[in-house]
C-alpha cells in the first residue's frame, strides 16, 4: 500500500514538473480554411522530415477566429485569407503581439456554371455579376435575360459561400464593391461541396468558390471568364493567368501571420524555413497559385531583419496583384 | 352499444373484435419499427459502400495526410479513446455518488427537488452549451488548455445528468425490503449502501453510463468549441513509461483530435476521394458505438446473473 502511495505521488509529481515540457517542440497553427491546405500540406512534410522532434497542430478557426487566438497569444502562426484588419492589429498591439506577415500564395474565387450552360462561354463582366449579386437585385432579378437580353429566358439560381466566409467577404468587396454587401436569396453553404453539387445539377445555376474545389471537379462544371471592364479580355482563372495578374478581381493573396515571440523560439523557425522553401511546391499540389521566387526571398528577407508589421494598413482590398503585393513588401 | 354479452355470439364477436385491434396495433408497431429501422440500415450500408475501399488495416495505422490514399484516422482514434477515459474517470464517479446521494441520503425538502428538476433538465441542454461553458471554464478561467483532459471533462459534464438519472432510476429498482432488512438487522447506512444498493443497482448504472457514453462519442459541436485541433499528426505522449516512475499523465494535456472533427474535416474537402475517408471514418464510429452498446448489455446479463433476491 504505502509503495502504492508513493508510486502514484511521484507519477503526479512529474506530471506537474513536465507540464512546461511538453509545450517544448509544439509550433501551433490556427486561422483561415483557405490557407489550411496549403499549411497542412507543409506541416505534414516538415513533421516527416523531422522525424517527429517538432510537433506541428493545425486548426481550422476562419480568419478572424484565428487572429483572436493569435493576438491572444495562443498560437504561433495564424493563416489569414485577407490582411489583418483594424481591430485585430488593435488587439494585437493591447496584448504585445508583434508579428511578421509573409504572403504564401495566390488563390483565385472561380465563378462556376454548369457545363450545359452556353451562353457565359465568351465571359461574364464584373458589372453584369454585380448586378446579379448586389443587394437590390433580390427578389428583383430572377432570370438570365433581365441581366443580358441575349441570354436565355430561364430561371437564375445562385449559389455562394456562407456569410461567415472570407471568401464571402472576398468575392462581395470585389463585385459589389462592398465587404458583405449581397442579396440574401441565394442558396449559400459554408461547405464548398454543396455548392458544387447544386450548380453540377441545374443548368441555370451560378455559383462561386476557391478555385481548388473548382480543379478538384472540372469533370462537373465550368468556370466563367471574367472580363474586369468593357472592352478587357476575358479571362479564365489558371495559374498563368493568376500569376501574370490578368485575372481580375478575384485573385487574391493568403498569408501566414507569425509572432515574432514564437519566432524566437527554435522550431518555429526551422517549420517557417521550410514553408518558404517548400510552401510554393505544395501550394501548387493542393492547387493553388505559387507566389515568384522573389516573394520568398522578401519574405525571408523581412524576418531576417526583423521587419515586423503588415502593409496593408488594417484595410481589405481587393485585386492586388502579385507586383503590387511585391512592391509594398519591399518597402516595408 | 353495450358491453353486457348476452348470447354466445355476441361474445365470441366481441373477442373476435379485440383481436382484430390488437393485430392491428402490432402491425402498427412493426412498421414504426421498420420505418426506424430501415431508414439506419440505408444510411449505414450507403456509408458503408462509399467507405468500404478504405476500411483496410493501415487506415487505423497511419495519420491524417493531404493525400486522400494514405490518410488515416490514427490519431483520431487514439484520441476519442484518450477522451472517453477520462470522460469515464470523472463522470462515473460523480454521477454515481450524486445519484446514491439524492437517492439514499438527501432530505427530502424543497432543496432537494430544486436539485432533481434542474438535473433533469440538464440532460435536455444542447451540448454547444456545454463546449461554451467549457471553453470559459475550463480552457480560460482553469489554464487547461485546449487538451485532451479539457475535452473530457467536457463531455463528462455532457453525460453527468444522464448517468445521475440511470443511477436513481437503477436504485429505485431494488425493492424496499432488501433496505430494510438490512436496516432490521442494524446495518448502518453506508453498509447498507456498500453492500447491498450499489451491487444491486450496478447493471442499471452502467447501462446508463454506456448510454451516456455513446452519446459523447459521437458529440463535435462541444469539442470544435473548445478547439480541438484538425490536423494532427501525432500521438500525445505514452501513458506508460520504461523508466522511473513509469507512468505519465503527459497525454491528459496533449493536443488531439477525435474521430467526429476528422470525419467533418474530409467530408469538406474538394477532393471526392476524402469524401470515402470520412464514410469509412463514419462506419468505424458506428461500430465503436454498436460495441459500446453490446458491451453494456452483456455487462448487464452477467451482473443480473448474479442478483438473488
Amino acid at each position: 500500500m504505502r509503495f502504492t502511495n508513493s508510486l502514484l505521488a511521484a507519477a503526479l509529481a512529474s506530471a506537474l514538473s513536465t507540464a512546461a515540457l511538453a509545450q517544448g517542440a509544439l509550433v501551433r497553427i490556427d486561422g483561415s480554411s483557405t490557407v489550411y491546405p496549403v499549411t497542412e500540406a507543409v506541416a505534414e512534410e516538415f513533421q516527416k522530415a523531422e522525424k517527429g522532434r517538432i510537433k506541428v497542430t493545425v486548426g481550422i478557426s476562419g480568419t478572424g477566429g484565428g487572429f483572436k487566438k493569435f493576438c491572444r497569444g495562443e498560437t504561433d502562426i495564424s493563416g489569414a485569407s485577407r490582411p489583418i484588419l483594424k481591430q485585430e492589429m488593435e488587439d494585437c498591439a493591447k496584448a504585445g503581439i508583434t508579428y511578421y506577415e509573409l504572403p504564401v500564395a495566390f488563390d483565385a474565387l472561380t465563378v462556376v456554371v454548369n457545363p450545359k450552360n452556353t451562353w457565359l462561354d465568351r465571359g461574364i463582366t464584373v458589372e453584369q455579376l454585380k448586378r446579379m449579386w448586389e443587394p437590390g437585385a433580390q427578389g428583383k432579378v430572377m432570370r438570365w435575360n433581365q441581366i443580358d437580353p441575349a441570354w436565355p429566358d430561364q430561371p437564375l439560381k445562385l449559389f455562394g459561400a456562407g456569410a461567415d466566409s472570407g471568401t464571402f467577404d472576398y468575392f462581395t468587396e470585389a463585385i459589389v464593391g462592398k465587404s458583405k454587401s449581397s442579396r440574401g436569396d441565394f442558396t449559400a453553404s459554408e461547405d464548398d461541396n454543396v455548392l458544387v453539387q447544386g450548380v453540377q445539377r441545374d443548368v441555370n445555376a451560378l455559383g462561386f468558390f476557391g478555385y481548388a474545389y473548382y480543379a478538384e471537379n472540372k469533370d462537373k462544371l465550368k468556370s466563367v471568364p471574367i472580363i474586369e471592364k468593357a472592352g478587357k479580355p476575358a479571362v479564365r482563372p489558371d495559374m498563368a493567368t493568376v500569376l501574370d495578374g490578368s485575372y481580375q478581381p478575384l485573385s487574391r493573396p493568403i498569408f501566414i501571420y507569425v509572432s515574432a515571440k514564437g519566432y524566437e523560439r527554435d522550431e518555429v523557425k526551422k517549420f517557417v524555413e521550410y514553408y518558404l522553401t517548400h510552401g510554393a511546391k505544395l501550394a501548387q499540389e493542393v492547387k493553388y497559385v505559387p507566389l515568384p521566387p522573389k516573394a520568398y526571398a522578401l519574405n525571408r528577407e523581412h524576418l531576417a531583419k526583423g521587419k515586423k508589421g503588415t502593409v496593408f494598413g488594417g484595410v481589405s482590398e481587393v485585386g492586388v496583384r502579385i507586383d503590387d503585393l511585391l512592391a509594398r513588401e519591399a518597402k516595408l | 352499444m353495450s358491453y353486457v354479452a348476452q348470447t354466445p355470439e355476441q361474445i365470441r364477436g366481441l373477442i373476435a373484435k379485440a383481436k382484430r385491434r390488437d393485430v392491428l396495433f402490432v402491425a402498427l408497431g412493426v412498421i414504426a419499427l421498420g420505418i426506424g429501422f430501415a431508414t439506419f440500415l440505408a444510411l449505414f450500408l450507403d456509408m458503408l459502400l462509399d467507405g468500404w475501399g478504405r476500411l483496410r488495416p493501415e487506415f487505423f495505422t497511419q495519420f491524417p495526410s493531404r493525400r486522400a490514399a494514405q490518410a488515416g484516422i490514427l490519431s483520431a482514434w487514439v484520441g476519442t479513446f484518450l477522451v472517453m477515459i477520462v470522460t469515464a474517470a470523472v463522470a462515473v464517479p460523480l454521477g454515481v455518488s450524486a445519484g446514491i446521494y439524492l437517492e439514499e441520503y438527501a432530505p427530502k425538502n424543497w432543496v432537494t427537488d430544486v436539485i432533481e428538476i434542474n438535473i433533469t433538465n440538464l440532460a435536455g441542454v444542447p451540448s454547444i452549451v456545454y463546449g461554451l461553458l467549457a471553453l470559459g471554464l475550463f480552457v480560460y478561467a482553469f489554464g487547461l488548455g485546449q487538451s485532451v483532459q479539457t475535452a473530457g471533462l467536457t463531455l463528462a459534464l455532457l453525460i453527468l445528468p444522464v448517468v445521475i438519472v440511470a443511477t436513481r432510476e437503477a436504485i429505485r429498482a431494488i425493492p424496499a425490503m432488501i433496505r430494510e432488512g438490512a436496516y432490521a438487522v442494524g446495518a448502518t447506512r453506508w453498509q447498507t449502501v456498500k453492500d447491498h444498493i450499489i451491487p444491486y443497482s450496478m447493471p442499471g448504472i452502467l447501462t446508463g453510463v454506456i448510454i451516456g457514453m455513446s452519446r459523447a462519442i459521437g458529440e463535435t459541436a462541444p469539442i470544435i468549441t473548445i478547439g480541438a485541433l484538425t490536423f494532427i499528426a501525432f500521438l500525445p505522449p505514452a501513458p506508460v513509461g520504461a523508466e522511473f516512475p513509469f507512468l505519465s499523465f503527459e497525454w491528459l494535456k496533449a493536443p488531439f483530435t477525435v474521430m467526429p472533427i476528422q470525419m467533418f474535416n474530409w467530408t469538406s474537402r474538394p477532393d471526392p476521394a476524402f469524401h470515402a475517408n470520412a464514410a469509412a471514418a463514419g462506419t468505424i464510429l458506428v461500430f465503436m458505438t454498436l460495441a459500446m452498446n453490446g458491451l453494456a448489455i452483456w455487462l448487464r446479463y452477467r451482473l443480473r446473473k448474479n442478483i438473488k433476491w
